[in-house]
C-alpha cells in the first residue's frame, strides 16, 4: 500500500469518525494555536520594540545623560537609593558638556512632568509637560504640522511659548485654530506657536498629548528644581560617533564629579540599547515558558491520540484481521495506523495555525499588543504536529500489525 | 476416489495439483496440554476442482482451512500450493501468497461497513500495489461478474445478505486467484439465497475457477463434486460425487 493511499485512508476515518476525531485532535491543535499566537505576539513585540519603542522613547544614535537610567527593569532597593543619592545634572553640567563634546552632534536639555493644561473653559488632566531647548524636536524627530517650533531667541529668552502635541491641540480647541491662542499651565499664560504632527500611540498610550516649552520658560518650575534638567539628548550622525560622544561626556562628568578611577559612574548615559536590554529580558522569560507550554499541551496531545487509536485498534481488530487475510503485510498495516494517527495530528496541527493566526489577527486588531506571525512557526506548527502524530501512533500501529489474522478474523 | 500422485517428502506435485498437504500436522499448546489439532492430513486437490471438506465440530475442518489459506502454519508436514511450497514461509511472505493465490469468503462475509462495494472489491488488490485506475476497472469487473454490475456505489448495509456475500466473492474473485476458499459461505443465509450463492459458486467452477469449500451442512456440500470428510484431525473419507 503506498503512502497516499494510507493518507487517504486516514483522512477517510477521519471524515467517519468525526466527533471522536474531533477530540483527539484538540490536545495538538490548542498546543499549534498557542504556539503561533505566543511567537507571534514576541515576534511583533521584537519588531514594535527594535522600530518603535525603542526610536521614540529615545532616538536613534542618540543617548541621555541623566541621574539615573530611565528604563529599570527590577532593580534592588538597594541600589534604587544609592540612585536616590546621587547629585542631579545641572545647568552647568549640561554645558559643560555640550561644550567638550569635540564631534557634530545636536544637542537639547530636556526635562519633564505631568500636569493640568487649559484654554479658555477646557482642562486637560496629566499631560506631559516638557522643557527644552530648540533642538529637543530634530532629536526626539517631532515634526511640526501647524505653525512653527519656538526660535532659539525664545528659547534664550524663556519666552512663554509652546508647542501642542496632535491630541491635546485637537481636545483643547477642537476645530478652532490654535496657533497664537494662550494655553494656561497652573496659571501661567503660555502662547502657541506650533502643533506637532500626529505620532500616534505607543501599548495604546497616546504619544501626542503632550506640550514642549523653552527649557527657561516659566515651566521649569513645573518640570525640577531651579538649575536642574532631567537629561541632556545627545544625537550623533552614527553609531560609533555616538560611542565616542559619550566616551567625552563620560569622561567630563567624571572630572566635574571628581570621581575617583575606581569609584562608578554618579550619572547615567542611556541609549536605546538600555530600552531593548528590558525587552530583551522580557523575552528570555517568554522564551523559557513558551515553549514549555508548548511542549506541555503536545503531550498531551500525543498522548490523547495514543489513546484514541489503541481504541481504534481494539474496535477495527477484525478489520485488521481481514486486510490481513486479502494480503496485507505488517508493513502495511503499521503504515496504515501511522499514517492514521499523523493524519489526525496534522489536521490538528493545520487547524490550529488558522486559529493561531486568526488569534493574532484578533489581538491586533482588539488590543493596543502589535502581534506579527512569524513564517518560521507555521512550519515548526505543521511538523510538531505531524511529529507528535508518527510518535503517538507508533505503540498502537505497531500492535496492530502484529495481530495474528486468525484471532483478529474471530473478534466479535 | 481420484487420481493421487505418490507423493513423499523431497517430491515436487504434478503441475496440475493445486493443494497438496503431505502429513500435515497442527498443534495448539493449550496452558501445557497439548491439542492435536490435525494429525497427519494427506490431501490433494487439482486445478477446477469443487472440493466441500465436511466434519463436525472439533474434527480439524477449521484449522485445515487456516492452513490452506495460509494464515497459519503447520507445526509439520508439508503444504504445497500452486507448484510452492509454503509450508515454511514467513509471516510477510504468507501475506503475499494470500493476496496472489487465495481468494477468501467468510460466513460474516466481512465487508468494510463504511466502504461501497466498490471500495471493499479493490481492497485486495491495493496491496497488490496496482494503481488506482486499474483497481477501479477489475473491481467493477469482479462485481459485474456476480451479477452486481449496477450496486458498485452502495454501501453493505445498503445491500441484503445475499448481495453482500456476492460482494465478498467479487472480492475473493479480483486477484484472479488458485483457489477461492469459503468457509461457511451460507452459514448467514436463509435457504433462498444459500441456493443463490451456491449457484454462484457453481457457475465459477464452470468458468474453470478451483473452489474449496468448508461446511458442516450436507445439503450444501452436495453442491461441489467432491466431498472430504475429516474426523479427530484425520480424512475420514473422500467422495467423488458420481457425474
Amino acid at each position: 500500500m503506498s503512502l497516499f493511499e494510507a493518507i487517504r485512508l486516514g483522512l477517510g476515518q477521519l471524515r467517519v469518525q468525526k466527533l471522536k476525531s474531533a477530540f483527539s485532535l484538540i490536545g495538538v491543535f490548542i498546543a499549534v494555536t498557542f504556539l503561533i499566537g505566543a511567537w507571534s505576539i514576541v515576534n511583533g513585540m521584537n519588531s514594535y520594540m527594535t522600530e518603535k519603542f525603542a526610536g521614540t522613547l529615545v532616538g536613534v544614535n542618540t543617548f541621555h545623560l541623566r541621574k539615573r537610567p530611565n528604563f529599570t527593569p527590577n532593580v534592588t532597593d538597594s541600589t534604587w537609593r544609592s540612585w536616590a543619592r546621587r547629585p542631579r545634572i545641572t545647568f552647568a553640567d549640561a554645558d559643560a558638556v555640550v561644550h567638550g563634546i569635540t564631534l557634530p552632534v545636536l544637542t537639547a536639555w530636556a526635562s519633564e512632568d505631568r500636569g493640568d493644561v487649559e484654554a479658555g473653559t477646557k482642562k486637560v488632566a496629566q499631560v506631559s509637560l516638557n522643557g527644552a531647548t530648540t533642538d529637543y524636536f530634530a532629536i526626539r524627530n517631532i515634526k511640526i504640522d501647524e505653525g512653527r517650533p519656538f526660535s532659539p531667541q525664545e528659547d534664550k529668552a524663556g519666552a512663554a511659548v509652546v508647542v501642542l502635541g496632535y491630541d491635546l491641540a485637537d481636545r483643547l480647541f477642537e476645530k478652532r485654530d490654535p496657533l497664537d491662542k494662550y494655553v494656561r499651565i497652573h496659571g501661567i499664560p503660555y502662547r502657541v506657536v506650533g502643533v506637532a504632527a500626529s505620532r500616534g500611540n505607543l501599548f495604546g498610550i497616546s504619544l501626542d498629548k503632550f506640550v514642549v516649552a523653552p527649557a527657561l520658560s516659566p515651566i521649569q518650575r513645573e518640570v525640577n528644581p531651579p538649575g536642574v534638567i532631567d537629561a541632556l539628548m545627545v544625537k550623533a550622525n552614527s553609531e560609533p560617533e555616538m560611542r565616542l560622544a559619550m566616551d567625552q561626556a563620560e569622561a567630563i562628568m567624571r572630572s566635574r564629579r571628581h570621581l575617583r578611577p575606581r569609584q562608578d559612574d554618579n550619572f547615567a548615559l542611556e541609549t536605546s540599547e538600555g530600552v531593548l536590554n528590558f525587552w530583551a529580558k522580557i523575552n528570555r522569560i517568554l522564551m523559557a515558558v513558551g515553549p514549555g507550554l508548548v511542549l506541555i499541551s503536545l503531550v498531551v496531545g500525543g498522548i490523547v491520540i495514543m489513546n484514541i487509536m489503541l481504541m481504534a485498534v481494539a474496535e477495527r481488530t477484525r478489520e485488521i484481521g481481514l486486510r490481513k487475510s486479502l494480503g496485507a503485510r505488517r508493513r502495511d498495516i503499521l503504515r496504515q495506523f501511522l499514517a492514521e494517527a499523523t493524519t489526525i495530528a496534522t489536521v490538528g496541527a493545520v487547524l490550529g495555525i488558522g486559529a493561531g493566526i486568526f488569534l493574532s489577527i484578533l489581538l491586533n486588531v482588539a488590543t493596543p499588543l502589535p502581534a506579527t506571525v512569524a513564517p518560521g512557526s507555521i512550519l515548526l506548527g505543521v511538523v510538531l504536529g505531524g511529529g507528535v502524530g508518527i510518535v503517538a501512533g507508533v505503540y498502537p500501529a505497531t500492535r496492530a500489525a502484529r495481530l495474528d489474522p486468525i484471532t483478529a478474523l474471530r473478534q466479535e | 476416489m481420484t487420481r493421487v500422485q505418490e507423493f513423499r517428502t523431497g517430491d515436487t506435485p504434478l503441475p496440475d495439483i493445486v493443494i497438496l498437504t503431505h502429513k500435515l500436522a497442527r498443534e495448539y499448546d493449550m496452558g501445557g496440554e497439548v491439542v492435536r489439532a490435525l494429525r497427519g492430513v494427506d490431501l490433494q486437490i487439482r486445478r477446477n476442482e469443487y472440493v466441500a471438506i465436511m466434519g463436525p465440530s472439533g474434527s480439524g475442518k477449521s484449522t485445515l482451512m487456516n492452513l490452506i489459506g495460509c494464515l497459519d502454519t503447520p507445526t509439520s508436514g508439508e503444504y504445497w500450493l500452486n507448484g510452492q511450497q509454503v509450508s515454511d514461509l514467513a509471516d510477510d511472505a504468507l501475506a503475499r501468497i494470500r493476496n496472489k493465490e487465495i481468494g477468501f469468503v467468510f460466513q460474516t462475509f466481512n465487508l468494510l461497513p463504511r466502504a461501497s462495494a466498490l471500495h471493499n472489491v479493490e481492497l485486495p488488490l491495493i496491496y497488490a500495489g496496482q494503481n488506482a485506475r486499474q483497481r477501479r476497472a477489475l473491481a467493477a469487473e469482479a462485481l459485474r461478474r456476480v451479477g452486481l454490475g449496477d450496486r458498485m456505489e452502495h454501501r453493505p448495509n445498503e445491500l441484503s445478505g445475499g448481495q453482500r456475500q456476492r460482494v465478498a466473492i467479487a472480492r475473493a474473485l479480483v486477484n484472479a486467484p488458485s483457489i477461492l476458499l469459503a468457509d461457511e459461505p451460507t452459514g448467514n443465509l436463509d435457504s433462498a439465497t444459500s441456493q443463490e450463492i451456491m449457484q454462484v459458486f457453481a457457475d465459477l467452477h464452470r468458468q474453470g475457477q478451483t473452489v474449496v469449500m468448508v461446511t458442516h451442512e450436507a445439503d450444501i456440500a452436495a453442491h461441489a463434486a467432491r466431498v472430504v470428510t475429516l474426523r479427530d484431525g484425520l480424512v475420514a473419507a473422500d467422495h467423488l460425487k458420481a457425474a
